[in-house]
């Protein structure tokens, strides 16, 4: 079976000794009434998605059909072409918000995996002063949301001058508790002897860095980086709080100004759904190609 | 080797009370000792600084004045926590019960149901397993601005919408139901939604934990007689993936109480009818961007924060674990 070569992968495999008496080939009784109970929930969670996905390809006359149906008939890209050319004449065409969403992404993403990093290493393995301090607050921020106080957020950007930028949509991501605490349990498995053999050998610390370490956490970088992507790809805050240039806000924020009228201006559904299957796809993508590292990573995710 | 060692600590007993300067020095030399460490945590820390420490310590401050955002602000004391807490009817009425309900059902309910999933996930086979955990997870990249998109036409109020037409058809229902609009429905409309989007990185979190536990643990146990997988779950799975299911609650007590504003997005109008979904996040937004009582907004979000730590104290207390336990 096509299973047979996956063995490689260690949790797979730690997975399925415990039950020694089903190999993993086999399904038992109470695998089989999993899976029925199982595909159920995963209908009711997947329905919307393929709703979302038929949607944005219905034609007008489908849209709005009695009874409505979630699976489209006549395929059309017609609502990606109204997304693209309704806009296309307005102040700031849609191609704009997309191009400074994939600007900000790519840049947020990069900075934050080089930040994260660079932080994880030394808050694991080396012992300067204050270094239990400032993991101990890192924990505690991850205990609190620090998205909930705008006000002195948008004090703090506004006084660094970095209203309208493209760093003031980069930079409130670069405080990131989450990544820096997954990397940094992430380069707790990576022996100690094997740093200290490199110093031995006269590698110094950016050396020990950068071709000890970064290679041996490259799960918790993919990790990091799709995270990173989902938060930055999504989000709208940093266009609604620090950008008042249109031309400076991002696809998300676009979007929103689609949804805030959605209940009552019903006409631009398929126009939405098209920019929303736009959003969502390469979040689903990405995670697709980084599931198993992220799991690995996730491994060691616990906090003590 | 023990001589050598003990005429080397001879100078340094004999420097330590002759004055605090050197002392002093001699921590200055530790610290530039450590350069490098520095250097590598400078950019995060000052990042950190800069959107973490500053904006909640500022926020403290702020909760104890008036500020409109144009004037300077006006120390008050205590006076927004004690308007908060005795006057302000709708955060009493509705904002506060309602975030507590909203976050009872899904903090732990979504918590609860997600270490089931993980749990029934990795008793599957390998292809099936990241086939399902993938269809539990993906709804969660949908969350934010794409959520409101997809759930808005499903659960629309008139008989177009999905859900109503579905249930016209079964004949559960005999008229459409306004499920975002009308008071009574808006609450578990965004309770569900948010369920559904609420498998993300804490679910992730305890799938591995669960596929990491020791094997050896699981046939030791057996021998103990452990007989049924309840038993196994409760004896075994649980105690050795305590780290993860303590990091996965906490960043479900973190997205719940931030995923308030859904309401607001759902049924299209702000505030919610009724106040059915206003919870605390909603008020904050209110008095932040509708009102501009800055101080106040910010009294809020400081009174969130903590109930946000209290929350995560207490899961600290269940899934903690002392020492090397």
């Amino acid at each position: 079976m096509a299973v047979a070569s996956m063995p490689k992968q260690s949790w797979i495999k730690k997975l399925t000794k415990p039950f020694k008496r089903n190999p993993m080939n086999k399904t038992d009784g109470f695998q089989k009434f999993l899976f029925v109970l199982l595909t159920l929930l995963g209908i009711f969670m997947i329905i919307p998605l393929v709703f979302l996905f038929n949607h944005a390809l219905k034609p007008y006359s489908e849209l709005f059909n009695y009874p409505p149906n979630i699976i489209v008939r006549n395929p059309t890209f017609q609502n990606f072409i109204e997304l693209f050319s309704a806009t296309s004449s307005s102040v700031v065409p849609v191609t704009r918000y997309l191009f400074n969403s994939i600007v900000v992404t790519i840049l947020t993403v990069i900075t934050v995996v080089i930040v994260s990093a660079m932080a994880a290493y030394p808050l694991s393995k080396h012992n300067f002063p204050g270094r239990n301090a400032l993991f101990g607050l890192i924990v505690l921020s991850l205990m609190f949301a620090p998205e909930t106080v705008q006000i002195p957020n948008y004090l703090v950007v506004s006084n660094l001058g970095i209203m309208n930028t493209y760093l003031g949509h980069i930079m409130p991501h670069l405080a990131a508790t989450v990544s820096v605490f997954l990397m940094k349990q992430f380069v707790d498995q990576v022996p100690n002897e094997l740093l200290e053999a490199a110093k031995m050998d006269g590698a110094r610390e950016f050396t020990v860095f950068l071709r000890i370490v970064i290679p041996m956490i490259m799960p918790a970088v993919a990790t990091v980086a799709i995270l990173t992507f989902q938060a930055a790809w999504g989000n709208t805050e940093t266009s609604r709080l620090f950008m008042q240039d249109e031309a400076m806000k991002t696809f998300p924020f676009f979007l929103t100004t689609f949804t805030n009228g959605a209940v009552n201006a019903v006409a631009r559904q398929g126009a939405m759904a098209a920019a929303t299957l736009i959003l969502f796809l390469p979040n689903f993508f990405f995670f697709l190609f980084f599931q198993r590292k992220v799991i690995a990573t996730m491994a060691h995710s616990g906090i003590k | 080797m023990l001589k050598s060692e003990a005429t080397a600590a001879v100078p340094l007993k004999k420097s330590r009370p002759l004055n605090l300067n050197l002392r002093f020095k001699q921590f200055l030399k530790q610290l530039w000792s450590y350069r490098m460490s520095y250097f590598f945590l400078a950019p995060f820390v000052i990042t950190f600084t800069l959107f973490v420490i500053i904006p909640v310590s500022l926020a403290i401050l702020l909760s104890f004045t008036y500020f409109n955002a144009l004037e300077f602000p006006k120390w008050v004391g205590w006076n927004n926590y004690l308007y908060l807490l005795s006057q302000d009817l709708i955060f009493l009425k509705y904002s506060l019960p309602n975030t507590i309900k909203f976050a009872l059902i899904v903090g732990p309910g979504g918590y609860i149901a997600s270490f089931i999933l993980a749990w029934l996930i990795a008793q599957l086979p390998n292809t099936a397993r990241t086939f399902y955990a993938l269809a539990f997870y993906s709804p969660s990249l949908a969350a934010g601005a794409a959520m409101t998109a997809v759930w808005v036409p499903l659960l629309a109020g008139d008989r177009i919408g999905y859900l109503n037409s579905f249930l016209l058809n079964l004949g559960i229902i005999d008229q459409p139901v306004l499920w975002v609009t009308d008071p009574a429905f808006l609450m578990g409309s965004m309770i569900v939604v948010t369920l559904w989007a609420s498998m993300g990185v804490g679910f992730l979190a305890q799938l591995a934990g669960v596929l990491n536990v020791n094997k050896e643990l699981y046939e030791a146990g057996a021998i103990d007689g452990i007989s049924s997988r309840l038993q196994q779950i409760w004896y075994i799975t649980i105690p050795s993936m305590k780290p993860q299911m303590l990091f996965s609650a906490v960043m479900a007590i973190v997205n719940t109480f931030k995923a308030g504003l859904i309401g607001g997005d759902l049924s299209g109008t702000f505030p919610t009818p009724q106040y059915a979904g206003h919870v605390m996040m909603s008020h904050i937004k209110d008095y932040a961007d509708v009102r501009f009582e800055m101080g106040y907004a910010s009294a809020v979000s400081v009174f969130l924060l903590v109930m946000m730590f209290v929350a995560n104290k207490l899961s600290t207390r269940l899934f903690g674990t002392r020492g090397d336990e």
